[in-house]
Parts: structure tokens; C-alpha cells; sequence
């Protein structure tokens, strides 16, 4: 635990010395970390790969920005209903979608989160399709603060990334993390042992589509936009990347990922419009050198005590 | 009805990338990412090859249609060899390591071909109308309006699709080499003790499943243009059609592209073209909830 | 050195709670910059698809940026000052567009930042601008800005926004092609802003739409779209984007063979696409909007001469080194036009550094009319201050031997509607 607590303390630390641009990075990158740790929660703990995770961002995202812009909901009860959408769309492909295992369920979540996609764009006249809409900064205050300074998002982001952050940490080290685990080692025994496989499933389905839901709903919250975009099978992908990357079944892997693969593109698209082509360069030697992802090699040469 | 042929060109280009994708999924259990990529590679470079020759557009598509698929099934096994062999065929670095390929592949197009899409004349293209029967006011009636054509190129790549699906049912089912790639796909150990280079056998395999789909785009290339983003859709689809197939089913592939093909244009019928898009989604989705295994793939004992 | 005053009184007011910390935020930022010398660059930060699904567009936008910026400095600049413009790649992603605004305020002191052309892009980035308060200037034709969901700080002066594309197309269509149309156009926002606007303006003139035929989007075949065509239909209406135009149009020229009905599209549906490709024979004799006219009129103004050849395209709107390369040019003028009105603000404006930026925004709101000349090939121009947006007029060219040849100039009063928004009552 002292090891996360370093973790954030660092997060906190960078807010005073990072340049302003870096900052805002930062905002965005804890924002997508959370994403990638609910991610994580049914990959790297429970062994299921699911390919339309970006369904459970989109759920938040629209929970969160549909109920603000037309019921003029504030930012509290919005951002519940965002989590709230996003957990029950987790519950009902839970109970389709785990009665599959391996590559099926990886195809029915692709083709629940193209569903979902679609579905968007069908109600244009709300959600008005692809194109998505602003959350105005009049609606993005809470307990009167406007979120939509730099200093308040940084802090708003590190704040709901510290809860899922320390949230995540409690939870796969209870019972119920080590019975993920056990799951994904072996379900078959798992099983054997007594354990209720499928019910576990479940509910890690639910607490990591709640946990991509927060995401979703910071991300409406903190950069105003709400859009389609964000539900397609490219944002479903990213997290999945971000995870091996940094090191699946890792806490503090996840936050790697997105920080390792945002810079990549940052920092390589300032030298060279070919950046793609340094990041797949990239990501094949890693693939070849790191093979359990940053975090998850580290942990095994050097740094055993890596959470 | 044209809802249905189009379809089935859909359905033929689908069940080639999708032929691919089984046979490198069922062998080598690794979910290739830049399989899209490959196609995308066999669009643009038919149309590569058909600019540079010139001449006739049936001599540049001939050519084309052979050379192409060579070409990427030479590039995709030398990326195995490079790559994932050196992997181990781990599940989880392949997915990172083919998303690298797939970031590789169409950042190289776009600086090279460009983001243009370009179309490559067919070889030939004659449109032809269908009769179409209505019951009017003087009973039933034969009419030639506008409307229910189709091109000589759309038949000929449906046909085209079910000569290769035989070609390569006959390689897989009647030959040695069928026989060594079943051998490695059930069990490469045993495979590779009695003799199976089950090393070669894969990078033969990659190549081939690249091949397959490079062959699909460049029968697609006249009807659509080569894009270098046009990999996205055929490897979702892909995917989609081998699992709902069920594993290593040639048969299922098939019924499961005709199925995907098919469904959203008969459904749209019904429906207004989106939302039959989401409930074809969504009832394919289904079928595999209620068989996990696919339609033709064998119950796990 | 601002910057770490804000950054320490922040930590001071997380002791003291976040009522302080609401109050540190507001300290301005960038103040740095305002000690930057008179004669140094202006920066304007250029917003690029270069990938994704918009790179088409993008090049041809960077090309027609750069030609207008070289203009510019051969004429002695902004204010006295080179312009530099400064490139990110947004991958035609609202994300990234995002971040590529934040670049461009916090890591590379832009002035301005401008040049967006998708809409999503676009609305995605605009809340940032508001925030990071950098004047942004978009390129796109939505009708976002007008419709007054984004912010001060997002404007379009350069091009005119689709509502008024479409309710200027309405007379035309009704007077001359026929009266019942069938509307064929993507299932996504852009597709559904045609359907809605043409839809009142074509039954204000008389007609009706007799079908709405929506591509979902994805599709990459459209013929089986077709049959939902109705035999009494007049006029065609289509208007398609993406990478799958070309087959789009293809395929209706199959279906239709020899008998059709008239059709009329917008240009959308070829852009960056030569119009005599193989299988497109069949438009000729059909009907197309143009935000500028493509091929070269007999009328041709000078300053579309002198246009072309800064740009480096010829008569017929293909690259001059590569014929086969076709541009984007129904749109891309606006970016040749956009940093026109940013000089032309940042002039009256007296801009100095980015503590003008609200003062160059003022100046843009006040202007009116921008009569036609090598600021503004493509045509007059009437920029309404309060809704951020301009209307020019539009052109209908008919394919005649292959060619786009003008058949009607749709004025700009054909597309004025009433103001959905007064942006300049919103504070900076």
C-alpha cells in the first residue's frame, strides 16, 4: 500500500513541476489510466480479454453528458448515472456474453460494443451521432468549483484516479482478487475449490465496466466533449494495449501503459510525421524485449517489490 | 433479391480474408491484428501493379492477381520470421506485436501510396438488368426498369471466391501439405516429433493467410478503391465470421460469411438501414451466446 | 515564472482547501510570452488530418496553408511580423484535436490556432479553446459553430457552414430539376444536417422530399440501398464522405444505367476525385454544388488565376506536377481565406502577443462585408459577427464533357437564416 500511496505522491508531486502543456497531459493520461485499470481488473486478473470495453466508456460518457444536456442534470447525479449506466450495460452483457469463453467471448463483446456504436448514431437526434456534442462549462461545476480550470481538472483527475487507483489495489489483494486470479490460472480448479466461477466473473465484469464508466464520464466531465468516436473498436483496443504494455495483472501497469504509449506518439510526432512508424517500431521491440510488459519485466529482473 | 446478390459479393470477398484468418487462427492460435493490413496491402498493390504495367486493364489484373498474393504472403511470413516467431507465437505479445505491424504497415502506405483512395479498372464491367415481376393494375407484369442490374464483374468475383474455396478445401482435405498443416494445428508438439518443421509449417501458414486475404482485395479493388484505411472493416468481419463459424470449420466459415453477408441487407428490408445494421449486429452476436463453439465448431468434451 | 507562482500558490491553497485552489486557477498563464519582441514570428498553430480518415483533405489543406502563409510573408507579413505556422497531426480524432490545442497554447505559444476541418474534430477540440482561451478558427462547413454549441473562442469566418449550403441549393433544385426528391446521404450528423435543412427548404419551394435513404456508415457497398429508391422520383439528391465516395457514385451509375432521373449531389461525394474516372461517364448531363468551382471557368477571375497558381493546382483543380492527383477544391479556399481574416483582424486589432487575443477576436466579430479579390477568390463574402459565421455564395456546375461547367450562382442572400446564437453577449 505504501508503494501506491508513493505512487500518487509522485502524481501530485509533477503538478508543481511539470511545464503547463505537460499538466494538462497528465489530466488526460490518469483519465485514461483509469479506463485501462478497469481494463485490467477482467484481463490481467480474471484471464477474460474482452474487445468492446469502449462500450462501458461510452456508457459513462453518455450517462454522464445525455442526463446534463437534456435534463439538465448537475455534475454529481450525472456522473452516478454514468457510472450507474455503465455497470448495468456490464451487467447485461455479463450474463450474455461469459455464458462464452476465449475468442468467442472476445468476438460477442466486439460485436455488443459495435452494437452500442450504432446505436448511438441511430438516436443522432440526441446524441447527435458521430459528431457528439459539448458539455458547456456552465455545466461543468461542482460543489462550486469550475472544473474546467487547468489547476482544478489536474486535480479532479488525480483525485478520482487515486479512489480507483487505491480501490483497485484493496480489491485484488481481498479474497475476491486472489479468486480472479485463481480463475484465470485455472478456472477448472478454481471451480473445484468451491468457488462460484461464473458469479465471480461476473461481478469483476461489472466492477471493471463500472470502473471504464468512470472513465468515461471524468473524460465528458473534464474535456467537454461527448462523442462516438469514443466507442469504436479502436478505443476498445487502446486499453488492451495499454495493459500488455505496461504489464497485465499489475496495479500500477495500467498508469505505465497510457504514460509510455501517450509520449510515444507525443513525443515522436514532434520529430516526424511518420510517428505511427516509430510506434510500431516501438511496440514490436517491446514485444520482443519486454515480454511481460514494462512494469511486469521489471518486476521480474530487478524490482521484485514492484505492485 | 439484389439485396441478395449484392450479398453474395459481399459474402465471397468475406469468405477469402476470412479463409485466411481460420487457417492462421486454427493453426497457429495467434489473433493476427494486421491481417487487415494484409488485404490493405493487396488493394494497394493491385493497383501498383496495374499502373505500372499499363496496357490493357485485363492483362494489369491478371497480373495482379497473381503476382499480389505472392508478394504479401512473402512479406507477412518474413514478418514472421522476423517476428512473431522470435515471440514464441505468445498470445498476448502477438496481439501488441501485430498492432505494431498494423501501425508499420499503414503508416508506410500513407507515405509511399498516399491517403488518396484510387480505383482500379476492372477488366471488364458490363452491366446487366434483371426483369423484375410486379402485380399492377393489368395483373402481373414483366417490367425492365431501372434499378435491378448487376455488373459481369460482381458475378465473376462470386464465382471467382468459389473456385479458390474449392482450390484450397482440395489443398487442405487431399494433400500432404493439408495433411502437415491439420497435423500442426492439433498438436504441434506431437507434430514436431514426428518430424513436422513445425517452424516452416507456420511462417507458410502466415504467408498463406495473408496471401488469401491480399487475393480478396484484389478481386474487391475494382469495385471498391484502394484505401490505405480499408483494412479496419474486413478484419473485424473476419474475425467475426471464423468464430461464428466455429474454429477450423471450412464449411461453417462459409455459412457464417453468407450469414454476415447476407443479413443486414435482408433485414434492411425491414428496417431502416442502421437499425438493421444494429439488430443483424446483435442477433449474430447472439448466436454465438447460444453456441459458444460456433454454428459447425465441435462442443469442447 | 508565472507559472510556478500559480503552481506554488496552489499547494498553499491544498492546505487551505479547494476553495483556494478554485481561486489559483484563475491567475492567467502564458503571461510570459507578452515580453516577446515585436518582430518575432507569429505563431499560428495549423490543426492537420495528415492520418486518419480525413488525410486526403489534410494534405490538400496543408498545401493551400502553406501557399497562402508564403503569401502573406511575401507581403511583409502580419503587422510588420512573419508568419510561422506551426503543425500538429490531430489523426482526425476529437482527442487529438484536443491535445492538439493544448499543444499549441502551452508548448508552443500560438496565437491562433486554425484549420479543422471535421466536425467532430472540431467539436471535440472547441470546449479546450474556450479554456486555454486561444482564438481558433475552424475550416469545416459544420454548422456547429451557428448553431451555438461551441464557445467565444471558435469561429468560421472563412467558409460558409452547410445549413446555408443546403437552403441555397433548394430554389435552384426546385425550379429546374423537379420538385420530388429522394435524398440519399450518410446516417451520421452531417448526413442528417442535409436532410433536415433541405428537407424545409425544398417544401418551402413547392417540393417534398419523397425519400430518405440513410447509409450507415461503415458501409463500403451501396447498391443494395438502391431499390428503396421511388420510381416517382425527380431529382436525386446525394451527398456522401469518406473513402468509399467513388464506389458510392459508381454503383448509382450502374444501377441506373441509361434511363435516370436527374441528379443532383454535392461535390463532397467526389472530392479529391477526377471526374472522368472509369464508370462516372454516366454524370454527365448531372448537377453538382461546388464551394468553388473545380475546372477553371471561361470567365475565370483573376484572382482565381492567381489562386491556382499559388497553390500550385491548374485548370482543371489537379496538382500541377501530378495531373492524377486531384484537390479538394470545394473546401480547401477556406483556409486560403481563414488566414486572410486572421491577418486582416490581427491588423485592426493591432495585435501584439496573445494578450490581444480577445481584442483580434473583437476585431473578427466587426467585420461585415469581404468583397471578392485575392484575400477571397472564391467570392463576396458577408461574415455575421454574432454567430462566428460567414456566408459566401455557392455554385451549381453541371458535368458537361467531362467537365464542371457553372450553371447557376446561388447569391448569398439564398442562404441567410435567422441567428441561433449571439455569441458576442458570452464573456471571454
Amino acid at each position: 500500500m505504501t508503494l501506491h500511496i508513493a505512487v500518487l505522491v509522485v502524481l501530485l508531486g509533477l503538478f508543481f513541476v511539470l511545464p503547463a502543456y505537460h499538466v494538462g497531459a497528465f489530466s488526460r493520461i490518469m483519465v485514461l489510466a483509469i479506463y485501462a485499470m478497469g481494463y485490467n481488473l477482467l484481463f490481467g486478473y480474471t484471464g477474460l480479454l474482452s474487445l468492446g470495453h469502449a462500450m462501458f466508456f461510452a456508457a459513462g460518457m453518455y450517462g454522464f453528458g445525455l442526463t446534463v444536456n437534456l435534463f439538465g442534470f448537475s455534475v454529481a447525479p450525472a456522473f452516478l448515472t454514468g457510472i450507474i449506466a455503465a455497470a448495468a450495460l456490464a451487467l447485461i452483457v455479463g450474463y450474455l456474453a461469459l455464458r462464452t469463453a476465449g475468442v468467442a467471448f472476445m468476438i460477442v463483446t466486439l460485436m455488443f460494443a459495435q452494437t452500442v456504436y450504432l446505436v448511438i448514431l441511430y438516436f443522432g437526434e440526441y446524441t447527435r451521432g458521430d459528431e457528439g456534442f459539448v458539455v458547456q462549462q456552465a455545466q461543468r461545476s461542482f460543489a462550486g468549483i469550475d472544473l474546467t480550470g487547468e489547476t482544478e481538472r489536474y486535480f479532479a483527475a488525480l483525485i478520482l484516479f487515486a479512489i480507483c487507483f487505491l480501490a483497485v489495489a484493496k480489491l485484488v489483494q481481498m479474497p475476491f482478487g486472489k479468486r480472479l486470479v485463481a480463475i484465470r490460472e485455472n478456472e477448472e480448479r478454481a471451480r473445484m475449490l468451491g468457488y462460484d466461477a461464473a458469479k465471480l466473473k461476473l461481478h469483476a465484469l461489472i466492477i471493471s465496466g463500472a470502473v471504464s464508466g468512470i472513465a468515461g464520464a471524468t473524460y465528458g466531465l473534464l474535456f467537454g466533449y461527448v462523442g462516438a468516436s469514443f466507442s469504436t473498436v479502436q478505443y476498445s483496443i487502446f486499453p488492451l494495449l495499454w495493459v500488455l504494455l505496461g504489464g497485465a495483472g499489475t496495479t500500477i501497469g495500467p498508469l505505465i501503459g497510457v504514460i509510455f504509449m501517450f509520449y510515444l506518439i507525443d513525443i515522436s510526432s514532434g520529430y516526424t510525421d511518420a510517428y505511427l512508424l516509430i510506434a510500431g517500431v516501438a511496440l514490436v521491440l517491446l514485444t520482443l524485449f519486454a515480454p511481460l510488459g514494462l512494469v511486469g519485466t521489471l518486476r521480474k529482473r530487478a524490482f521484485p517489490w514492484l505492485p | 433479391m439484389l439485396a441478395s446478390l449484392e450479398g453474395a459479393v459481399i459474402s465471397a470477398i468475406l469468405v477469402l480474408t476470412a479463409m485466411g484468418l481460420s487457417i492462421v487462427f486454427g493453426v497457429m492460435r495467434v489473433v493476427n491484428v494486421a491481417h487487415g493490413e494484409f488485404f490493405m496491402l493487396g488493394a494497394v498493390l493491385a493497383w501498383v501493379v496495374t499502373t505500372t504495367l499499363g496496357g490493357h486493364p485485363v492483362f494489369g489484373f491478371v497480373a495482379a492477381l497473381i503476382v499480389v498474393p505472392v508478394l504479401v504472403g512473402c512479406i507477412a511470413a518474413g514478418a514472421d520470421r522476423l517476428i512473431l516467431k522470435r515471440v514464441n507465437y505468445d498470445p498476448d505479445r502477438t496481439i501488441v506485436a501485430t498492432i505494431g505491424m498494423l501501425y508499420i504497415i499503414q503508416q508506410a502506405t500513407l507515405m509511399t501510396y498516399g491517403p488518396e483512395a484510387r480505383p482500379v479498372e476492372a477488366p471488364f464491367n458490363t452491366r446487366l438488368s434483371l426483369p423484375w415481376f410486379e402485380f399492377g393494375d393489368e395483373g402481373f407484369q414483366m417490367i425492365w426498369p431501372w434499378g435491378l442490374s448487376i455488373t459481369s464483374y460482381k458475378l465473376f468475383v462470386i464465382f471467382a471466391a468459389i473456385a479458390v474455396l474449392i482450390a484450397l478445401w482440395i489443398v487442405l482435405t487431399r494433400t500432404k501439405i493439408g495433411l502437415i498443416m491439420r497435423a500442426t494445428q492439433q498438436d504441434s508438439d506431437t507434430a514436431q516429433a514426428f518430424g513436422v518443421p513445425v517452424g516452416k509449417v507456420y511462417s507458410w501458414v502466415f504467408g498463406l493467410g495473408a496471401g488469401l486475404a491480399a487475393l480478396g482485395a484484389v478481386l474487391v479493388v475494382p469495385i471498391q478503391q484502394a484505401h490505405y484505411l480499408m483494412g479496419g472493416d474486413p478484419l473485424l468481419l473476419a474475425f467475426i465470421v471464423v468464430i461464428i463459424g466455429g474454429l477450423g470449420s471450412l464449411p461453417g466459415t462459409v455459412i457464417a460469411a453468407l450469414l454476415i453477408g447476407m443479413s443486414d441487407g435482408i433485414i434492411s428490408v425491414f428496417f431502416s438501414p442502421t437499425l438493421a445494421k444494429i439488430i443483424a449486429t446483435f442477433l449474430v452476436a447472439m448466436v454465438l451466446v447460444f453456441r459458444p463453439q460456433g454454428l459447425l465448431g465441435r462442443a469442447p468434451s | 515564472m508565472i507559472n510556478k507562482i500559480n503552481r506554488r500558490t496552489a499547494l498553499l491553497g491544498l492546505g487551505a482547501g479547494t476553495g483556494a485552489l478554485a481561486a489559483a486557477g484563475v491567475l492567467p498563464r502564458s503571461m510570459g510570452f507578452a515580453q516577446a519582441q515585436s518582430s518575432a514570428p507569429i505563431k499560428i498553430g495549423f490543426q492537420k488530418h495528415a492520418t486518419g480518415i480525413g488525410a486526403a483533405y489534410g494534405r490538400w489543406y496543408g498545401a493551400t496553408t502553406d501557399a497562402a502563409v508564403k503569401r502573406i510573408n511575401d507581403n511583409g507579413g502580419i503587422n510588420g511580423r512573419p508568419v510561422e505556422i506551426v503543425t500538429e497531426d490531430d489523426g482526425t480524432d476529437p482527442s487529438r484535436g484536443a491535445e492538439a490545442l493544448e499543444k499549441f497554447a502551452n508548448q508552443h505559444d500560438c496565437d491562433v490556432a486554425f484549420g479543422t476541418l471535421f466536425s467532430h474534430v472540431v467539436i471535440g477540440s472547441a470546449p479546450r479553446a474556450g479554456e486555454l482561451k486561444i482564438p481558433y478558427f475552424v475550416v469545416s462547413e459544420g454548422h456547429h459553430v451557428a448553431s451555438g454549441g461551441l464557445n467565444r473562442y471558435t469561429l468560421q469566418p472563412g467558409i460558409t457552414d452547410v445549413k446555408s449550403q443546403v437552403i441555397s441549393m433548394a430554389p435552384f433544385v426546385a425550379n429546374n430539376l423537379g420538385k420530388k426528391v429522394t435524398m440519399i446521404y450518410p446516417d451520421f450528423a452531417f448526413g442528417h444536417d442535409h436532410r433536415d435543412f433541405f428537407t424545409q427548404a425544398i417544401e418551402a419551394q413547392g417540393g417534398e422530399v419523397v425519400a430518405k435513404i440513410a447509409i450507415p456508415p461503415t458501409e463500403t457497398t451501396f447498391t443494395r440501398y438502391f431499390p428503396n429508391i421511388p420510381r416517382e422520383t425527380e431529382v436525386i439528391y446525394h451527398v456522401m464522405v469518406g473513402p468509399a465516395v467513388l464506389t458510392f457514385v459508381k454503383e448509382l451509375g450502374e444501377f441506373f444505367g441509361p434511363s435516370r432521373p436527374e441528379i443532383f449531389g454535392f461535390i463532397d461525394s467526389l472530392e479529391a476525385v477526377d471526374i472522368n474516372s472509369s464508370g462516372l461517364e454516366f454524370l454527365e448531363g448531372t448537377y453538382f454544388w461546388e464551394g468553388m468551382p473545380r475546372h477553371a471557368q471561361a470567365d475565370q477571375t483573376e484572382y482565381d488565376k492567381a489562386y491556382r497558381a499559388a497553390v500550385g493546382v491548374n485548370e482543371r483543380g489537379a496538382s500541377i506536377d501530378d495531373p492524377a492527383n486531384v484537390s479538394t477544391f470545394a473546401h480547401m479556399f477556406g483556409c486560403w481565406e481563414t488566414l486572410n481574416i486572421i491577418k486582416a483582424g490581427m491588423e485592426s486589432a493591432d495585435y501584439q502577443g496573445p494578450q490581444d487575443r480577445t481584442k483580434l477576436i473583437e476585431a473578427v466579430e466587426a467585420v461585415t462585408d469581404m468583397p471578392e479579390s485575392e484575400d477571397h477568390p472564391q467570392g463576396d463574402k458577408l461574415f455575421n459577427g454574432k454567430t462566428h459565421q460567414t456566408f459566401g455564395k455557392q455554385y451549381i456546375s453541371k458535368v458537361s464533357e467531362g467537365r464542371l461547367v457553372l450553371e447557376h450562382t446561388a447569391s448569398i442572400e439564398d442562404g441567410l437564416y435567422e441567428d441561433e446564437v449571439d455569441y458576442t453577449t458570452q464573456s471571454f
